[in-house]
């Protein structure tokens, strides 16, 4: 009976799974002639563990198709709570699950749907996880809408790569979207183009210079961020602003309004104000689906070899997505950076004026593109310690430095490294070079 | 002490939730969703339809029937997630609806358990439907009889394959399809007029730039930069006869003139105006002259001939085309971006756009209205319908439809106008071209063995199917009067392994690949549902061996 029971089992399964195993058991004209695919490629991808970072718009679509691509051991990662505004787009989200977590609705969601696969939930930071729980993964799937948090993971799966051991290689597939637009990248740890090669993809948005909020607003943007940054910050400094509270984005929409209204500025709504102090950006289903789809495929091309991807050295690892104009899909080869902080092995060369003090150097740095978020950096020459954050008698011993003059800390030519709480793992190596 | 007033314009529930879309296609277009009706003919393993229906549910769209008389099997669990155990051996229509209704309370799904052929055989079977979706396979004789009713009624025909790592799909749209909302990239599309400015602008740059090099840094470095540049011009065309700087050397030229007037000698050591300005030139020192999707309105027939029924975009378009004849430019859209000034010059400049963009629509509204008058139209266009389209007068689509192109087993494929530009592509690598021609190949097999290639013989059927793709190509090649080459034999080799590709499929869709093709064909519903942004014209391929894509207009 019981042989029967388990023989019926693999009838139902190879019944159910019949048109993907077709393409993990019979090669094409395309495949690898070196693939061997069959049963044990099966078996591979069913045991594969693979981690999926963020259960939100991309995240929700990775997970049902990796669940529907043979992946049978997905973990997911997420700290947020489901908002109403997620329903339009987050599938496995309903009206009655609002506040609950979005890791945890989402696995057991898939779970229940399609019998056999198991995702195990974890509600929290990715930060909160180590070195051994990342190397448990064959690969990382990312379905994220912040840059940090890509930086992090980025340099996190670097950092684990360990020459003598294949295994520490942990490919990294990225996507990211904003209204029709979206990207999907792969990603091989040391040996391709990574998160920090590309930050120049990702345009920042021109920040308004403060002085213009403060004298001259001339768009409703700006008299929204007035009341963002100064009017709060006078009138409300002892309440925290959380831009989820209605109470406090109509405080800040009123105030907003006013000032418009002082300066004959037009077009300052609830929704503007809401847009611009949450910095929401546009998202939609189907470009998620697009995006998070282009993602899974990779992952199951890099797991499966039934067809060859993106991502081997020499070859394209980028595809950008465009669809407000037909659609147009642009995929080509990022190339990795020799200097960059996390991957590279060169310093960035970097002009600067060697009559400015380390204070000014520090503020310089935080408004280049690879260390815009550099809040707290620690500096220091192979040689000595520039400046130390912490601990408090390192800073405290430091501290004179930051008044001192550039010319009298390094020399043309030497390299710092600046690292900062917030990243860990990067160091940024600068080599200075002093303008004439 | 202070206590916030009530909010006044919150936003409502349905805002809230669809707040991320509202952003882009705006309450105009979420109205257009909810009035949408769309028919999903579903067969073959049925993913890629059930993926874009999805898509739509979500956000919002009004009305579905799915129309699907498959009955669930095993093998549909492992690609369709709509369905579950408990839906084995129950209809795959009324499965999927329900499924995809707890989705979104909003909507409404429907759905008919009757097969294509039997549900096209009623008379008004097609009446509700304001939008077709239809999944391959199916026979070409229905899919002529859908292609035909669409092409009548002004229906928009969705035909879609997803077939192992390959997408395709083709647009049907009436054969007249205008857009207005086209949204354009504000950055590149910016218009000022500074080549052909109206003589109150040129007054007013004349007066606020009086004096400029006796002012003081404050002010000096607080003139915006379209009147800067409107003053150097001035300057220019002092010692050029007149004219504006045309080409890319004299506007170069014009920069360096532009950047030497900068104040260096402030405590900034330069002015950030004037920085702008020099930026300014390349991308807004053009002439204003309508592009050439504008101008094939302007020649449509529909445009010159217009009659008591035209749609209103033809009557506006015609009042826009008189406007210009008159003018010699375009209705003004009126925006100003963001430049350096003081509040109130800015506003004061901004309004000097604004009353300049009024005013041109009232010719123009006073245009429309005697036009409806002379044609005798009961129904009066709305002043805000006319609003929008002189805003975005410059960046107006014309598309037009033309029929899909039906694969049969017994036919002769015809490419009528299109023969010489699709021959070409025969020779283009990055065109996808060869992959369509595999469809078509795939397409004529089903419809000669009513089943999907490679299910009972995958080298066989890529067999017939490569010599279907090689007949394809040699009748294209007669139409468009070529002889074949090297390079087309060479074609022919690589069609062969495309055929093989889709045989392998066996009529089988990866959930994967039809979720990505689900995304396209949602995104492009949307687009022509809502008449926003610009919808693919009319064919369009996503490979995902290698994950490029092509839209090709055949
Ligand atoms: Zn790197």
């Amino acid at each position: 009976m019981a042989v029967g029971a388990v023989s019926n089992g693999i009838e139902s399964d190879v019944n159910r799974w019949q048109y993907l195993n077709r393409f993990l058991t019979t090669p094409g004209p395309f495949t690898d002639d070196e693939a061997t695919l069959g049963d044990e490629i099966i078996q591979r991808i069913s045991s594969m563990k693979i981690l999926v970072i963020g259960a939100g718009g991309l995240g929700c679509e990775l997970l049902k198709n990796l669940a529907l691509s043979g992946f049978k051991d997905i973990h997911v990662i997420d700290m947020d709570t489901i908002d109403v505004s997620n329903l339009n787009r987050q599938f496995l989200f309903r009206q009655a699950d609002v506040g609950r977590h979005k890791a945890e609705v989402a696995a057991e969601f898939v779970e229940k749907r399609v019998k056999g696969v198991k995702i195990t939930p974890y509600c929290g930071k990715i930060q909160d996880k180590d070195e051994d729980y990342y190397m448990q993964f064959g690969l990382v799937i990312c379905g994220l809408d912040s840059v940090e948090a890509r930086r992090w993971i980025n340099a996190m799966l670097v950092g684990m790569v360990d020459g003598d051991n294949p295994d520490s290689l942990k490919p990294l597939i990225d996507g990211g979207t904003e209204g029709f637009k979206g990207q999907s990248k792969v990603i091989l740890p040391t040996m391709t183009s990574c998160i920090e090669c590309q930050l120049d993809m990702h345009a920042p948005r021109e920040a308004v210079p403060l002085c213009t909020l403060a004298t001259i607003p001339r768009q409703p943007q700006h008299c929204i961020e007035w009341a963002h940054i100064i009017a709060w910050e006078e009138e409300r400094k002892d309440i925290t602003l959380d831009t989820d509270d209605p109470e406090h984005i109509t405080w800040l929409f009123q105030k907003a309004l006013a000032r418009a209204q002082e300066f004959n500025i037009q077009g300052v709504t609830y929704s503007m104000t809401q847009g611009v102090v949450k910095n929401i950006i546009p998202a939609i289903a189907s470009t998620n689906a697009i995006i998070a789809a282009s993602s899974c495929n990779e992952a199951l091309k890099l797991a499966s070899s039934t067809n060859p991807g993106l991502g081997m050295p020499g070859s394209n690892n980028y595809m950008m997505y465009s669809g407000d104009e037909g659609i147009y899909t642009y995929t080509f080869e990022h190339l990795k950076k020799d200097d960059c902080p996390v991957c590279g092995n060169l310093a960035k060369k970097i002009e600067v004026n060697s009559n400015i003090t380390l204070r000014e150097l520090i503020e310089n740095l935080a408004e280049r593109p690879e260390a815009r978020q550099l809040k707290k950096p620690t500096i220091r020459t192979e040689a000595k310690s520039l400046y130390y954050q912490a601990p408090p008698s390192l800073e405290e011993q430091t501290r004179p430095n930051l008044d001192k003059k550039l010319t009298d800390l390094v020399s043309d030519g030497e390299e710092i490294a600046v690292s900062d709480p917030a990243y860990h793992q990067i160091q940024f190596r600068f080599k200075l070079l002093f303008r004439s | 002490m202070t206590t916030t007033p009530p909010v006044l314009q919150g936003p409502t529930a349905k805002e809230k939730k669809y707040d991320r879309q509202l952003r882009l296609w705006a309450a105009s277009g979420q109205a257009a969703l909810e009035d949408a009706h769309l028919l999903l003919i579903n067969s073959g393993p049925g993913v890629i339809g059930v993926e874009a229906l999805k898509n739509l549910v979500l956000p919002g769209m009004g009305h579905f029937t799915i129309l699907d008389s498959a009955v669930v099997e095993e093998k549909d669990l492992g690609v369709n997630f709509f369905l579950d155990e408990q839906s084995l051996g129950k209809s795959r229509a009324q499965e999927t609806c329900k499924s995809l209704q707890e989705l979104n309370p909003d909507v409404q799904v429907d759905f008919n358990s009757q097969t294509a052929s039997k549900f096209l055989s009623k008379p008004d079977a097609l009446q509700p439907f304001s939008i077709i979706l239809v999944a391959s396979p199916l026979e070409s004789k229905l899919l002529s009889q859908l292609s035909e009713h669409c092409d009548s009624s002004g229906v928009p025909l969705f035909y879609m394959h997803s077939v192992g790592f390959y997408v395709h799909f083709s647009i049907q749209l009436p054969h007249a399809f205008p857009i207005v909302d086209t949204h354009p990239d504000p950055v590149t599309t910016t218009d000022l007029r500074l080549l052909k400015p109206w003589p109150y602008l040129i007054e007013y740059a004349q007066n606020k730039t009086k004096g400029l090099d006796a002012m003081d840094h404050h002010d000096h470095g607080h003139v915006p930069y379209l009147l800067l540049l409107l003053h150097y011009l001035g300057d220019w065309q002092k010692s050029h006869d007149g004219k504006s700087p045309a080409n890319y050397q004299e506007k170069n030229e014009f920069k360096k003139l532009v950047n030497s007037a900068m104040r260096r000698n402030n405590p900034e050591g330069g002015e950030e105006n004037y920085e702008q300005a020099v930026a300014a030139v390349l991308k807004n020192l053009n002439e204003p002259t309508p592009n050439s999707s504008v101008k094939g309105v302007f020649q449509a027939e529909e445009c010159a001939n217009l009659s008591a029924q035209s749609a209103n975009f033809w009557v506006i378009a015609h009042a826009i085309s008189t406007f210009y004849t008159k003018n010699g430019v375009l209705p003004l859209p009126g925006a100003v971006p963001d430049m350096k000034a003081r509040s109130s010059d800015y506003i004061e400049l901004q309004n000097v756009y604004k009353s300049k963009a009024r005013q041109d629509i009232a010719e123009v509204f006073k245009e429309v209205q005697s036009l409806e008058i002379k044609l005798g139209r009961t129904k009066q266009i709305e002043s805000s319908e006319v609003e929008a389209f002189c805003k975005n007068a410059a960046h107006i689509k014309l598309i037009r439809g033309s029929p899909l192109h039906i694969s049969a087993a017994s036919t002769t494929l015809d490419w009528s106008d299109k023969a010489s530009s699709a021959a070409m592509l025969l020779t283009d690598e990055t065109s996808h071209f060869l992959l369509y021609v595999a469809f078509l190949a795939y397409d004529k097999l089903y419809d000669e063995k009513q089943i999907a290639p490679g299910i009972e013989a995958i080298k066989e059927d890529a067999t017939i199917m490569t010599k279907y793709a090689n007949s394809i190509i040699g009748d294209l090649l007669s139409q468009a009067g070529k002889k074949s080459s090297e390079d087309v034999e060479k074609a022919k080799t690589r069609v062969g392994k495309l055929c093989a590709e889709l045989a392998r499929a066996g009529g089988g869709e990866l959930h994967n690949i039809s979720s990505l093709g689900g995304g396209l064909i949602a995104q492009e519903v949307i687009k022509v549902v809502t008449k926003q942004y610009v919808p693919v014209d009319n064919i369009c391929l996503f490979d995902g061996i290698n994950s490029t894509s092509s839209v090709l207009r055949l």
